[in-house]
């Protein structure tokens, strides 16, 4: 219920006193009112839900942290587990 | 970066859980509190994958899920007046109430449609100025936005054939009630990614403190789950109870201030009954007086029906953390997706659709022969 999508902002056009956007998302493009993000534009990630962008997806902050996590990786060298083994012959 | 594959990638997740191995000295009993999240952990086997110790239980945070039955069947009796034009969300539509659901009703001729957005029933009543349209507006704080602009609009616009049955609920007091049942085994939150994108943080501050609990406002992807536990598991370890955010890609601590000032506009926060937890005080919203001329339940004054929940179904223990859809002795036999008792197996984020949807239903064996490894 709570389920938000990013997309891509393509198109923005007033409606009936709403800012209304055309947002990608994938292959698929819908409607999607802007009046909660007013200072979004065309080429922005928005998180959608039931029709309306709730939030601007920082794209700056979105790269820091997947940044960071890809980073694990130098972290994780002291020692390979072999809980990860066992995990993997049950997945 | 499209935000969605990257947060998927699977070498990365495999860190990230031998990094929770590493911090985790004890057990922890931790809370995915949104419904969102718990269709996303089974799905992709997260609580599986976690070691040993640290066990998720599945939260409140599923609106479908916790709409009171008198609601669904208030819902029911309005969808099969002759001049109604009733729109729902499509989660809504196969949720039984104590009589059918939903789809019984557009089967016998209802007029139900299933609406994309709250906006979509502003086109429908323009086009049938002889109906009466109304909206079913549940949900949480994310879908206040949404279903405040539905009324807001319809008053800009003069529209006096449109109105909303309200059900909505917030997260916090739902928060408020798991921590303080006797039963309560929580330890920590991942809070509600969405919902916090919406109103912020701020609230949880204060439920962090007095009930010395952390509360990490977390995302969807599987990274993000797998990190929101990692920082839980850290405050855990080393006595802390703080708020964090770990999804800061798309919220801050103040939330949405122009979707907060419509929400206050047109609702007002009130007591709610949540399904199978019972009446949680200030737990909701209602309109508020300038809009009560928009409410469903005034416009045709129906009145609640006794209801009784299937004394099988253990939703309500399940949504408070203190049981798992296996515990439930109906769980995939008597009650399944294609004939559910309760709202839990309704929902694909109820916790026992969830569980049902990859298989958890299934003995170890049947799923060898599956070849699907969970
Ligand atoms: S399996 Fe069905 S009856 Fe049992 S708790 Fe879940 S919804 Fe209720």
């Amino acid at each position: 219920m709570c389920l938000a999508i990013p997309g891509k902002v393509v198109e923005i056009r007033s409606q009936e006193g709403l800012q209304m956007a055309r947002v990608q998302f994938g292959g698929v493009t819908r409607d999607a009112c802007l009046d909660y993000v007013p200072e979004t534009q065309i080429g922005d990630y928005v998180l959608v839900h039931v029709g309306f962008a709730i939030s601007r997806v920082d794209e700056e902050e979105a790269r820091r942290t997947y940044e960071a996590l890809a980073e694990l990786d130098q972290l994780g060298e002291l020692e390979i587990p072999e809980i990860e083994e066992s995990r993997r012959s049950g997945a | 970066m499209k935000y969605l594959d990257e947060y998927r990638d699977g070498d990365i997740a495999a860190k990230l859980v031998e990094r929770i191995r590493r911090v985790q000295t004890r057990p922890w009993v931790i809370m995915e509190v949104c419904g969102g999240q718990t269709h996303s952990i089974v799905k992709n086997g997260i609580d599986h994958l976690l070691p040993k110790g640290i066990e998720l239980v599945h939260g409140p945070g599923c609106p479908v899920c916790v709409t009171p039955l008198e609601m669904i069947d208030k819902a029911h009796a309005i969808a099969r007046c002759p001049d109604v034009i009733f729109g729902s969300f499509g989660d809504m539509l196969r949720v039984p109430g104590s009589d059918g659901d939903l789809f019984s009703i557009k089967s016998q001729g209802g007029d139900v449609r299933v609406v994309y957005s709250p906006l979509d029933c502003l086109k429908i009543a323009k086009a049938n100025p002889d109906k009466q349209v109304v909206f079913f507006a549940i949900g949480f704080e994310t879908t206040a936005p949404a279903n405040a602009m539905l009324a807001w609009q319809a008053r800009q616009m003069g529209l006096k054939n449109v109105s909303l049955l309200v059900s909505h609920v917030l997260v916090p007091p739902a928060i408020e009630a798991v921590l303080s049942s006797p039963q309560n085994r929580v330890q920590g939150f991942l809070g509600p990614g969405h919902v916090c994108a919406v109103v912020g943080y701020t609230e949880y501050e204060p439920l962090a403190a007095r009930f010395h609990v952390p509360i990490v406002v977390t995302g969807f992807e599987p990274l993000d789950i797998l990190e929101g536990v990692l920082m839980l598991v850290e405050q855990l370890e080393q006595g802390r109870a703080e708020v964090e955010n770990q999804y800061s890609r798309v919220l801050d601590r103040a939330g949405n201030r122009p979707a907060q000032e419509l929400i206050a506009k047109v609702f007002e926060v009130s007591d709610r009954k949540w399904r199978g937890v019972g009446m949680i005080p200030q737990s909701g919203f209602r309109l508020r007086e300038e809009f009560r001329e928009l409410d469903a339940e005034a416009r045709f004054s129906v009145e609640a029906i006794d209801t009784m929940e299937p004394e099988v179904c253990i939703a309500g223990e399940i949504l408070q953390g203190i049981k798992k859809p296996h515990d439930c002795p109906a769980f995939g036999t008597e009650c399944t997706p294609q004939r559910p008792l309760g709202a839990t197996m309704v929902s694909a984020e109820g916790a026992c659709a969830a569980y049902y949807a990859y298989g958890r239903h299934l003995k170890d064996a049947d799923l060898v022969t599956l070849g699907n490894g969970r």
